[in-house]
């Protein structure tokens, strides 16, 4: 769905907001920045190609990396029992440098839906997803779900029956969480790569479903 | 599995024990091995390698009459250092 | 919905599971993938730089955040205090002095009104 701003000069070219950079004031943040990065370039700590470098690696993070591994999940049974044993070694097995993230899956049933958040800062997988959504970090998210996790998913617009078990994961620790969310029904015929089309971030936080397509000649 | 207290402790400074879980009851879902203790990793002292365990909580061990859903659960790392016997007074 | 009348100072701002609070900020949905600032990406790049390096860990970072408070969480946007943190972390773990980011920060402000300019160093 496009963005439903009415200025459409406050967009870029890609259709999402300009963040304030190069046109903004310099902010004493930002004097910060240059200056933490300088001296760790003139100290012979880093360079500024390795900078780049990691820029580019985390910008290569993607949730469509998760949706992958999902989509496989749904569709190669061994794949899927590695995952679930091991999910780091599983999904640096497919390719994927997720750097030292230690990854745990969480698979969502007829009977269970789990749900990911950090109480205590805003721990994600970043290294297989990327940066996480803004909500993810604010106070609401991290502060309800542990309390209220059916009013939570309420406001993403998920109502699970009372039967099904909300299973809430607080990543308080060194691992890092991914939900392998329920397979649609009626994708049986649908090829790895068309289904990991059907895997959204929020479905692989716990907070949204995989996306159910529409029936073919509907 | 394993009945486990979170110790009702509340020291200053960094650690990864949240306040809503301690001392609640739950169970080991399953052990984690051993992992530098980040109550020495946040001083930048030499941390000691502590066993870390995934313990599972019902919502009504963690909020009583006010869960909003008794049978939902609730999973959190803990530093074993933060655990005792569910039995202990 | 209950919360302690007078609220424990043992129990730290930051450690707020639990916590009664408002709707979940939807106004990134449903594309949250909005891209970050250059300065925001190069925050998280020294981030993972300064933690790989073994100059600090994700810990040291975590309690200069906690330490900052809660006013910081409410007025500072994530990268202003990650880069709080991380020069922290820095000076700290003996990467350069105070004194050499004062001179710097002075050399950078001088350089001009915005990011752009500031970011190029005089060549």
């Amino acid at each position: 769905m496009p963005h439903d701003h009415h200025d459409h000069d406050t967009l870029s070219p890609s259709g999402h907001p300009y963040r304030a950079d190069d046109d903004a004031p310099l902010s004493y943040w930002q004097v910060m920045e240059i200056a933490v990065r300088e001296l760790l370039v003139e100290k012979g700590i880093t360079t500024a190609s390795e900078i780049a470098s990691q820029i580019d690696t985390m910008d290569a993070r993607t949730p469509s990396n998760g949706a992958q591994v999902v989509a496989r999940a749904w569709c190669d049974p061994e794949f899927h029992a590695a995952l679930m044993d091991d999910a780091s070694e599983a999904t640096r097995a497919m390719g994927f440098d997720i750097g030292a993230l230690k990854l745990i899956a969480v698979e969502n049933t007829g009977d269970v839906h789990n749900m990911i958040v950090c109480t205590l800062c805003s721990c994600y997988p970043r290294n297989l997803l990327g940066l996480p959504p803004d909500w993810y970090k604010s106070r609401a998210y991290r502060s309800r779900t542990v309390r209220e996790p059916r009013s939570v998913l309420a406001e993403f617009g998920v109502i699970l029956p009372d039967k099904t078990k909300i299973r809430v994961h607080d990543s308080t620790a060194d691992m890092r969480y991914i939900v392998i969310p329920n397979r649609p029904e009626g994708t049986e015929n649908m090829s790895q790569n068309d289904l990991a089309g059907l895997v959204t971030r929020d479905s692989m936080i716990g907070t949204g479903l995989s996306i159910t397509p529409p029936p073919i000649g509907a | 599995m394993q009945k486990v207290r979170v110790k009702p402790l509340m020291p200053p400074g960094h650690v990864r024990t949240p306040a809503y879980l301690r001392g609640k009851v739950g169970v080991i879902e399953r052990s984690l091995g051993v992992f530098p203790n980040p109550e020495d990793l946040a001083y930048g002292v030499t941390a000691s390698a502590l066993p870390l365990h995934r313990v599972r909580f019902t919502m009504a061990d963690v909020w009583g009459a006010n869960a909003e859903n008794p049978d939902d659960t609730l999973d959190a790392e803990i530093y074993e250092h933060w655990l005792e016997p569910a039995d202990a007074t | 919905m209950t919360k302690p009348k007078i609220p424990s100072p043992a129990r730290r701002w930051h450690d707020m599971g639990g916590d009664t609070a408002g709707p979940i900020p939807m106004e990134q949905r449903p594309d949250a993938d909005h891209d970050f600032a250059l300065w925001e990406k190069r925050v998280d790049a020294l981030m993972i730089l300064g933690s790989a390096k073994g100059f600090f860990t994700v810990d040291g970072l975590r309690r200069v955040l906690e330490d900052l408070g809660e006013d910081a969480f409410e007025t500072m946007t994530y990268y202003e205090r990650w880069i709080m943190a991380v020069n922290q972390n820095l000076i700290e773990g003996g990467a350069y002095t105070t004194a050499d980011l004062a001179a710097k920060m002075a050399d950078v402000t001088a350089r001009g009104d915005t990011y752009g300019d500031a970011a190029a160093p005089v060549k």
